[in-house]
């Protein structure tokens, strides 16, 4: 599957039940952008490794006062394999409303598509599972998605190195906060 | 005065509901206090930028994020707290542990004890080594400086500030 496609699919199901949705740097979130562009959704553009990170600490934040609202994480392998810990982390204190979909392309698609460890063999997957996450999908298919982003927890989903023809992102870091946490305020007195 | 009750009744009162926490043993204490606070939720994370991470979110969903370290963290979380906290202008309170100053007998924090400080200010990161009798106010300060910047804000706990317990 092509990964602007996955995004696009993420994009729609975050839509229509109103959930956050963090985009990792680089092409990820250019795809993102141009796919659907929504007040809901953080563009990371820096930071390289916590778009997870992030994503959690939304959930959490979030848990107490609007348990239906869902932070989405659109993560890379390459980002993962920078903040391992990530995985232990959310095993163990990521709440109901918290999914970490990690767009494995098995290469740092944004840097010249140099190839990371998944290349080679690592399976993150099964690192979730190690690390204590209970519920954790593979997805090859395109078909298998949109069930899957239903979910919590950790998807995998294996997409093709090919970065989509996107424009960057115009919108400014201050832009893109201040219209995420308005739109988050607003849901939350609606 | 106990230290880690100054530092938690400033928390209390600024209002931090969010922490984050890689542990030293000077924050044991005051670790403790945080994790069995109801109205606090407290994250254990396994890396400084980590937490630095969760509490970007935690502000942007509404909380008052605190990140809980040892000063030898201070280079695992650099980038994160520029290209992060400073570029999107959000604020983060920082109780930092500042080991490897007068008195450290641990060789091994030397030599980020020397250099805690010029970091900070290499990444314009307002600080202040509070005693104990400032601490409480200190940390309300410090918070307030953070979320009127729109940037972190460290305070730095030395080897000093512990023993005068």
């Amino acid at each position: 599957m092509k990964r602007i496609d996955a995004i696009a699919l993420a994009a729609d199901t975050a839509q229509a039940e109103g959930a956050l949705l963090i985009s990792n740097i680089g092409f990820p979130s250019r795809e993102l952008y141009a796919a659907k562009d929504r007040a809901l959704n953080f563009y990371m553009l820096g930071s390289m490794g916590l778009a997870s990170s992030i994503g959690l600490g939304l959930a959490l934040g979030l848990a107490q006062g609007l348990p239906a609202r869902r932070a989405i994480v659109l993560d890379g392998d390459g980002s993962v394999l920078m903040n391992l810990g990530t995985l232990a982390t959310i095993a163990h204190y990521a709440p109901e409303n918290y999914l970490l979909v990690i767009l494995d392309n098995c290469c740092y698609g944004s840097t010249g598509s140099q190839p990371t460890c998944t290349h080679l063999g690592t399976d993150l997957a099964a690192l979730a599972l190690a690390a204590g996450i209970k519920f954790v999908r593979k997805v090859d298919d395109l078909d298998d998605l949109p069930l899957a982003l239903t979910g919590q927890g950790v998807v995998v989903a294996k997409v093709e190195a090919d970065n989509a023809s996107v424009p960057v992102i115009d919108l400014s870091p201050e832009e893109i906060i201040e219209r995420f946490m308005r739109s988050i305020r607003l849901a939350g007195t609606s | 005065m106990n230290p880690s009750h100054s530092i938690y009744r400033g928390l209390k009162r600024a209002g931090i509901d969010f922490a984050t926490s890689v542990p030293c043993v000077n924050l044991q204490e005051l670790l403790d206090l945080v994790g069995n606070d109801p109205k606090i939720i407290h994250v254990p994370v396994t890396r400084e930028e980590e937490g630095v991470g969760l509490c970007a979110g935690a502000w942007m969903a509404g909380r008052r994020p605190a990140l809980l370290m040892q000063n030898s963290g201070l280079g695992n979380c650099i980038n994160a707290l520029t290209s992060l906290d400073i570029l999107y202008g959000i604020p983060l309170l920082m109780i930092i542990s500042h080991r490897g100053g007068r008195g450290e007998p641990m060789v091994g924090q030397v030599p980020m004890g020397r250099l805690t400080v010029p970091l900070l200010d290499a990444i314009q990161i307002p600080h202040i080594s509070p005693t104990c009798a400032e601490a409480e106010d200190a940390v309300i300060d410090t918070w307030h400086r953070a979320e009127d910047d729109q940037k972190p804000a460290a305070i730095l706990l030395d080897l000093d500030f512990w023993r005068r317990a």
